[in-house]
């Protein structure tokens, strides 16, 4: 990107920043080009054919078919191009590599309220490593937020009753905005954060020196534990009900047909909601655990869930 | 047509019939209702306006320099409302509409004079809530009224608010379909629909989408009443419902009203370049059907407004394709009016201003609709300035110029006075430059990151607000100086005379102001619309 155009925007520290920019541009060159012609046509016409004498009159034009039909294809063609580029990118955004970095987050009026897998929490503030995929999982306690990071040219409403996602990769360390872009009420303006993007090394320094905290799926275990989850889901299937052993990211057949791939969302409507969707073979006990637990405690209990391993 | 004028002309025209407050009131003539629409919704109009003007004086400051958080945004909440439903959707089709359409199809009225009575009145008890919800305090939802914050967490007046949005609703389905009927109907003999005056396709298409969307919009505003009143959990996530469901039907209405909104701009738009280039547009057909073909496609685009609220990646796929499909028809128009300057014979009276201002500033918004159809790009400039300015370039340079400029064009007709032309292009001219210098610069913040609904914001954006706050004060003057110029020749103006602008259109033909029943005699039409070609040289101005 050359120097002399940096200033339209904002800082460029994540992977998809660039790619971003780079349609962007492409965009205001296109549009422009036709703004341009369209501009420049209607001052030369409008200097050529200006009225000289009183009675003068246009002259005598039904319209030109193909041509009509060529500015109707051609935009289309190019508009087609535009959303391909568009979508690819989008594609990417929408689509998180393995192994990421995970972070919980949830919104409420009016702050940001992270939490590591590692177990410390932060609040309107964030440490994460350049260099690294890191994957947010969100919710809201109340109404609907967003999480924008300019910088990173990522966003996402995050929402009360589920988890919506998104990914991005740190490249350049520094602090950056973060803004809520979801009108949340009186101090919207003021759900607004810092990024702050460190070298691995510093990372690894910051977060082994926040390690009084235990991690998410140990808090995670005791919630598990006081619940009495352990009464139906034990480490083998009974008939109350199936082992959360390897649960995560398995593909179950669902009562009444249709599967799922087990992920955090599911997990998380099986505990809120377990009647909506049961596993295929099991009858609806569960009663729900709504109001009992709050979004920090689900998210530790989901993250203990997905460490059951065999 | 010199008979028709000479012998309609010996009847008072249709302000100096009667002049009692009562016969203003009750009347049933569809040029008094449009005068009537005029009032109010320009009343309306300033009113948005001046919550628009302090909103951006606050924002000189990144603190916020005038107001709390909690008033500013009630602030645009109650601009978006107002200008939304209050102006911008009833501005051209009821106030215009109502003025032109009989006239141009050659009829005495529109086909059900007493429904449109009761249109203007339903929509004043809707805009009459929406004022009494402002004076208790207003709303502080924005205009999207998004769930669950209207129906569990705001508290101010959500009711009163949503019910005058309700009501006016029923205005804009009781006027739609008057359109439509007396379209269809009451067309003088000989005007076949390929004879139609542009304006009116966009008027038949507007009309359409006004009867299939608004009912949706209240059925919505009903389910906001019953989520804040009863916790149905139609939406609420805690009782199992979905508040993305809300937006769905939400944007459902509010985008196909985006086009309701701007429809009626670029028909007058085709009017106005045909009559100042003294030439047929070109691709009459192309025009005509691209209205239709927006009004189809734009009920199929509404979730581009939605890209980051937790749809599918499929959805947003399909929705920006589609999204990219409706600027098709629009690009046409674009295309077809600057091509219609071609060989013209062009004038620059007011309203060819307005017109020309209209295809300069709908071209920068509906080109950066494409940046905001572009799924990557979205996701970065969704809930951002960027996108204020978007809309603003369609709603502020698209319908409010479209509506000025119509006034300016009918103003002879609607009064029987020439405004003073100089001070009109004066106006057009200090509102261009007003409007680019609020509204482009936002764009820029925009994209650099800083959020709408903000009262406050970080710093190293303020240079811009600066700008933008000084480009609003001189559109204000731009909005202003109309008011004063064209009140003034009610007085003082000169007598207009049937067809000041040499314009084609049955509604040229009938003195000005005109007659009660609008024609003596029904004209009978043997031609095509913008006959320029035809047409003696016209008395009047060049």
């Amino acid at each position: 990107m050359p120097e002399w155009i940096t200033w339209l925007f904002p800082d460029q520290a994540s992977t998809i920043a660039p790619k971003v920019d780079w349609l962007y541009l492409a965009l205001i060159l296109v549009t422009g080009s036709v703004a341009l012609l369209i501009f420049t046509l209607i001052t030369v016409y409008s200097i050529r054919y200006r009225r000289r004498r009183i009675d003068q009159r246009g002259a005598h034009i039904e319209g030109f078919v193909p041509l009509e039909l060529f500015w109707a294809v051609i935009p289309f063609l190019i508009f087609m191009g535009i959303f391909a580029w568009g979508g690819v990118i989008y594609y990417e955004r929408s689509s998180p590599p393995k192994g990421t970095i995970d972070i919980y987050v949830v919104g409420k009026q009016w702050m940001w309220k992270l939490q590591h897998l590692e177990g410390p929490r932060e609040i309107n503030q964030l440490h994460i490593p350049a260099g690294y995929p890191v994957r947010l999982l969100m919710t809201s306690q109340d109404v609907i937020h967003s999480f924008y990071v300019p910088a990173f040219r990522i966003k996402q409403d995050v929402l009360p009753g589920r988890y919506t996602s998104q990914w991005f990769q740190a490249t350049k360390p520094g602090r950056y905005h973060l803004f809520c872009a979801e009108y949340c009420g009186t101090e919207h303006s003021r759900m607004i954060g810092t990024i702050e993007v460190m070298r691995q090394e510093d990372f690894q320094q910051w977060i082994e020196a926040q390690r009084a905290t235990q991690p998410m799926k140990s808090s995670g275990k005791e919630v598990f534990a006081r619940l009495g989850c352990d009464s139906c889901h034990s480490s083998t299937d009974t008939p109350l009900g199936p082992s959360l052993h390897n649960v995560y990211q398995r593909k179950t057949s669902l009562k009444g047909g249709g599967s799922i791939v087990a992920d955090e969302s599911y997990l998380r409507e099986s505990i809120l909601n377990p009647a909506d969707r049961i596993v295929h073979g099991y009858q609806s006990t569960m009663p729900t655990y709504r109001g009992q637990i709050s979004d920090e405690q689900l998210n530790e209990l989901i993250e203990y869930i997905k460490s059951l391993k065999r | 047509m010199d008979d028709t004028a000479t012998r309609a002309g010996t009847e008072p025209d249709y302000l100096k019939v009667e002049h009692s407050l009562r016969s203003w009131l009750l009347t049933t003539d569809h040029k008094r209702i449009g005068i009537l629409y005029m009032i109010s919704v320009t009343g309306f109009f300033f009113i948005a306006g001046i919550f628009a003007l302090l909103m951006r004086l606050h924002l000189i400051s990144p603190e916020g320099a005038l107001f709390k958080p909690e008033t500013y945004n009630r602030l645009f909440t109650m601009h978006g409302i107002i200008m939304v439903w209050f102006f911008l959707i009833p501005s051209i089709p009821n106030v215009l509409g109502n003025f032109a359409i009989p006239l141009m199809v050659g009829a005495r009225d529109l086909a059900f004079p007493k429904l449109n009575l009761l249109s203007w009145y339903l929509f004043m008890a809707g805009g009459g809530l929406a004022i009494v919800s402002a004076a208790l305090g207003g709303v502080d939802t924005g205009w999207t009224f998004y769930i669950p914050f209207s129906s569990n967490f705001s508290k101010t007046h959500v009711y009163w608010m949503a019910a005058g949005i309700f009501i006016a609703g029923f205005s804009s389905i009781l006027t739609a379909l008057n359109f439509i009927v007396t379209i269809h109907t009451m067309r003088a003999p000989g005007l076949t629909w390929l004879r139609l005056p542009l304006f009116l396709w966009s008027i038949y298409a507007t009309s359409v989408i006004l009867i299939l969307a608004t009912p949706v919009l209240a059925i919505t505003l009903l389910l906001i009443a019953f989520e804040r009143a009863f916790q149905v959990g139609i939406f609420d996530p805690n009782l199992g419902g979905d508040p993305v469901l809300f937006q769905h039907l939400f944007w459902f209405y509010s985008h196909p009203a985006v086009y309701i909104m701007i429809l009626p701009a670029m028909g007058w738009v085709s009017e106005a370049i045909a009559c100042f280039s003294r030439k047929r547009i070109f691709g009459y057909g192309f025009v005509a059907f691209s209205s239709l073909a927006i009004a189809t496609f734009g009920f199929l685009v509404w979730a581009h407004h939605m890209f980051v609220a937790g749809m599918s990646m499929y959805g947003g796929l399909v929705f920006s394709v589609l999204s990219f499909a409706v600027a098709v028809p629009s690009a046409i128009k674009v295309f077809n009016w600057t091509a219609t300057l071609h060989k013209g014979s062009i004038s620059y009276h007011t309203p060819m201003l307005y017109a020309l201002g209209f295809i300069g500033l709908f071209t920068i918004g509906g080109l950066t609709g494409l940046f905001v159809a572009t799924l990557a790009v979205n996701v970065h400039v969704h809930d951002t300035y960027f996108i204020v300015a978007h809309f603003h370039y369609i709603m502020v340079g698209g319908t409010a110029l479209g509506y000025l400029g119509s006034i300016h064009y009918w103003w002879p007709k609607i009064s029987g006075k020439l405004f003073p032309d100089m001070w009109g292009r004066l106006a057009a001219t200090v509102g261009f430059i007003g409007f680019n210098l609020t509204f482009f610069p936002q764009f820029l913040l925009g994209y650099l990151g800083m959020n709408r609904r903000y009262a406050t914001y970080a710093p190293e954006f303020q240079f811009l607000n600066v700008l933008s706050t000084a480009g609003a004060t001189i559109l204000g003057v731009g909005y202003i100086l109309p008011l004063i110029y064209l009140l003034w020749s009610l007085r003082y103006g000169k007598e207009a005379g049937p067809n000041p602008w040499g314009a084609t259109g049955l509604e040229w033909l009938t003195p000005s102001p005109p007659p009660k029943h609008n024609f003596h005699e029904v004209p009978e039409v043997t031609w095509g619309a913008y006959n320029y070609h035809d047409m003696e040289a016209q008395d009047g101005r060049s």
